[in-house]
């Protein structure tokens, strides 16, 4: 596969276009298993939910970890028509399919917001109906990955960020780590039967998920996807 | 640590069963514990990766590369059964 | 089909000295953490250390642990993931301090631990000033993602052999795998012969 095209999203974040031969399609939710080598051979992999929606050519999001291998290869060194082994899509439990017509709740964690994304630009190019909600947790607004984009939803959509270190002065919303009470103001009442997605830190991502049952989320309609405590795979 | 989920073993588990896996239902050994595959517990990083039930930590799935051989041990579920095709 | 990522290197060091490194080896300064479990979190008021032969043994709490004499080694680690660490530094107890309290003609260990893990070596690779219980690692308790309050430290062998969250030693007459002996790992692992796996 090649890389098309480079795009920082975030001091931290970069978004990479992907032109990969055969590509069969994806769902939203997948991701892919990218390999990297080395010229002495040594090698690493690492997964990494794909950003764009069915339909759309493959792409990836990528926040660099300081004691990362992989993402500062890929968040600094890597350029247009530079190649590597991509291996995918792969995912078939956190996916969501354009024609359900639940309630859809998103609840993203840092880098976890990327397969969450991919869900919304998904649903918006299918015309899909869905109530949907997405609320984000970043550390400030500069780690806010699509934000322009984000911002910018319509047709059914609610955004809420959290801002958990760092607000500008003239914030106004959330400012701590999801809670079970703020899950109860933000989420969809359990009654109105809504598909859940969880993404981002491990931590992050079994408090949300414990939050959201003790609301009355049956387990089985909170789909969870851990990213590790540092938020790469 | 990072404690991962059966997500992020997705393309291994394609490796050895050569369909999507991460949707399957497996029962624990241990506990009778039902869940999906994307929802075990999954330890990587070491000599080969170790899947877990959430609910017990039994041990329910090793994965080992040896010498390039791709070694799976699925001694620790009771059944895994796949996901129903869409 | 693998073919070369430009420019990607990994974060391994470039300058290590090649003649500590085994071979297929790569020197880091990381210390990665790898566990086949959750870490467990026993309390120092129930946690013992135990040899066992058959059914008898010695154990000792925690606190009669600290009181044995320890010593403060400098070693290099080598794990079959391929990572090298070179000159680190921990506090422990000899296993000869403790296997000396036990009257016994065993010819092999199986290291148990908390959370089930196991792994098995010969007699004479953990005596002779070979391993250690350890609970410090570069001047601090060891933590428990890595392995503390204590694990075992057997630096001439691949890593996994170094038991973390360390119980105790089986002392047994045959050779017997471990964890990951059981998964086709090598019975003995000496990273300068690369023996990774059975039959290497």
């Amino acid at each position: 596969m090649v890389v098309t095209a480079v795009t920082d999203e975030t001091p931290r974040v970069r978004t990479l276009q992907l032109a990969v031969d055969d590509w069969p399609g994806h769902r939203a939710g997948q991701h892919v298993d990218v390999r990297l080598t080395a010229e002495d051979g040594y090698q690493a992999e690492r997964a990494y939910s794909i950003a764009s929606a069915p339909g759309e050519p493959p792409a990836i999001t990528v926040e660099r970890l300081d004691d990362g291998e992989v993402s500062p290869y890929l968040t600094e060194e890597v350029r247009t028509s530079d190649r590597f082994e991509v291996r995918g899509p792969i995912g078939g439990y956190f996916v969501w399919r354009s024609e359900s017509s639940d309630p859809l709740l998103l609840v993203g964690g840092g880098s976890g917001v990327v397969p969450l994304r991919a869900m919304l630009r998904h649903r918006a190019r299918s015309a899909s109906t869905a109530r949907a909600r997405l609320l984000y947790s970043s550390r400030s607004l500069a780690d806010v990955i699509y934000r322009s984009e984000l911002e910018q939803l319509a047709n059914g959509v609610d955004v809420v960020f959290t801002l958990t270190r760092e607000q500008p002065p003239s914030w106004s919303g959330y400012t701590r780590r999801v809670d079970t009470e703020l899950l109860r103001e933000v989420a969809w009442p359990a009654e109105h039967g809504a598909l859940a997605y969880v993404c981002g830190p491990t931590s992050f991502v079994e408090a949300v998920a414990e939050g959201l049952v003790a609301l009355g989320y049956p387990p089985a309609r909170v789909k969870t996807e851990r990213f590790g405590a540092t938020g790469g795979r | 640590m990072d404690t991962l989920d059966g997500n992020a073993i997705g393309g291994l588990l394609r490796e050895v069963f050569a369909v999507e896996m991460t949707d399957a239902t497996g029962v624990c050994g241990h506990c009778n514990n039902e869940a999906p595959v994307a929802e075990c517990e999954v330890y990587l990083g070491g000599p080969g990766a170790v899947v877990r039930c959430r609910t017990c930590q039994g041990l329910l799935m090793v994965f080992v590369r040896v010498r390039g051989v791709l070694c799976v041990d699925l001694g620790g579920l009771q059944t895994l059964e796949r996901a129903p095709s869409s | 089909m693998s073919f070369v990522s430009r420019g990607f290197q990994g974060r391994r060091k470039a300058d290590a000295d090649a003649g500590r490194i085994p071979p297929g080896q790569h020197a880091t300064d990381d210390f990665p953490v790898l566990s086949a479990g959750p870490t467990p979190h026993t309390s120092l008021d129930i946690w013992t250390f135990s040899i066992l032969l058959g059914d008898e043994g010695k154990s000792w709490t925690w606190k009669e642990f600290n009181e044995l004499p320890t010593e403060t080694v400098t070693v290099d680690i080598h794990c079959v993931t391929r990572w090298s660490k070179l000159d680190t530094v921990w506090r422990g107890v000899s296993v000869d301090t403790l296997l000396d309290e036990v009257e016994h003609d065993a010819a092999y260990v199986l290291a148990f631990c908390d959370g089930g893990y196991t792994t098995n070596l010969p007699l004479e690779d953990v005596t002779g000033g070979k391993a250690w219980i350890a609970f410090e690692y570069d001047g601090e308790p060891l933590d428990p993602e890595h392995g503390g309050p204590a694990r075992l430290l057997v630096p001439h062998l691949y890593f996994w052999k170094s038991a973390k969250w360390v119980r105790g030693l089986k002392l047994l007459d045959e050779d017997e795998p471990g964890f990951w002996e059981t998964y086709g790992y090598h019975m003995y692992g000496d990273p300068w012969r690369e023996q990774r796996y059975a039959g290497d």
